[in-house]
């Protein structure tokens, strides 16, 4: 990693909020889609989940490479060690969670019988053949997973609030450029 | 060497007397009878469990033969269990009202290589279709197998009404495979 800039640079900034956007509506397709009646509605919206997950895995992948060239600003001057540490392993486990959740889903997808193919035209592999009490399993870990996720992101957008209006530092302002003050 | 020897010749006799007989009697345990689709271009396998069939196939008098297969439908797997919950329903195979498929040969005409063009009626959801299905044969041990694919379209045969008669979600084209054993007849 290089020496921390100041700022996030405008891609590492798209690339926060795409994905942001990308994970909000993915996770709220899953848990819609998964207690609808079957139809044709139904398969459609696994499909465009699955896309979308192999879509934010790849964007996931593409911000760790981009982070460990471009690097990512320090915590401000001051915060409590204790911050510094949940900041940390927040990111850590935000990063581990995007790219684990699109791996347990498309395992889960091969595991019930169902190849993901990326956008109806890419087929990828399955890792295991179709076995429905792992398929089973997967659901329930790809779950779990979803719920961490919901709780991390709500630690990670809770600290960013307490950033910008309680410390009132730049910290929230580096991922939303229109915040800064000067 | 000796037994070696006498392993061929045991072998060569029971080929002998096997190309004579005539392969009559599914074996249903090694048999088995499935389907591949495409729902949103993701090929799903399937399978139908219980089926019944009529078999006179006499590798010597190929153009003679005759199969008739009865088709317990309410024995599909679609590929997943909430498939399955769907698929007897009146939409898909409706099989309240027509529990059985149902395939009679017509007319068998020899491909040369041990292949043939297998024509008959398929019936299914009490619609009946003019098919032609490939149907390879090769002898294993003293039993025949016979395999093929017949491609079919599941709009020809109602299956898939209302709000899944779109082809976008599944498609039309349906592969049906077979490996059929048979054991001839003694």
């Amino acid at each position: 990693m290089t020496s921390s800039p100041k700022t996030y640079n405008r891609t590492a900034i798209s690339l926060h909020w795409l994905v942001a956007l990308g994970i909000a509506g993915t996770l709220s397709l899953g848990f819609y889609m998964s207690d609808l009646p079957f139809s044709p509605a139904k398969l459609q919206y696994y499909s465009w989940h699955k896309w979308a997950g192999v879509t934010i895995f790849a964007l996931a992948l593409f911000r760790l490479l981009w982070r460990a060239i471009h690097g990512a600003p320090a915590a401000p001057a001051g915060m409590p060690a204790w911050q510094h540490a949940a900041a940390e392993w927040t990111h850590r486990l935000l990063y581990v969670l995007m790219l684990a959740i699109p791996l347990s889903g498309w395992l889960m997808s091969s595991a019930k019988g169902f190849q993901t193919v990326y956008f109806g035209v890419l087929p990828i592999p399955d890792l295991i053949g179709k076995d429905p009490e792992l398929g089973h399993s997967l659901t329930e870990l790809h779950e779990l997973l979803n719920f961490g996720m919901l709780g991390l992101v709500l630690m990670h957008a809770g600290a960013a609030f307490k950033h910008h209006l309680i410390d009132r530092d730049d910290v929230l302002a580096r991922m939303l450029p229109f915040l800064k003050k000067s | 060497m000796k037994l070696h020897s006498a392993a061929l010749a045991l072998g060569l006799l029971v080929s002998l007397s096997a190309g004579a007989a005539e392969y009559s009697q599914l074996l249903a345990d090694k048999s088995a009878l499935g389907f591949t689709y495409k729902q949103m271009n993701v090929p799903v396998e399937g399978s139908f469990k219980r089926f019944k069939a009529q078999l006179a196939f006499d590798p010597a008098q190929p153009a003679k033969a005759s199969a008739a297969f009865d088709i317990e439908v309410a024995s599909i797997d679609v590929g997943s269990a909430e498939g399955n919950g769907e698929v007897g329903g009146k939409l898909w195979f409706n099989t309240a009202a027509f529990p059985t498929a149902r395939f009679v040969s017509s007319a068998v005409k020899p491909l040369g290589n041990s292949r043939f063009e297998v024509a008959g009626k398929l019936s299914i959801k009490g619609r009946t279709q003019d098919v032609v299905a490939p149907v390879s044969f090769k002898q294993d041990g003293a039993n025949g197998v016979f395999e093929g694919v017949l491609p079919i379209k599941r709009a020809d045969f109602g299956i898939g009404e209302g709000m899944w008669a779109d082809f976008g979600t599944v498609a039309n084209e349906v592969q049906i495979r077979f490996r059929l054993v048979a054991a001839a007849k003694k």
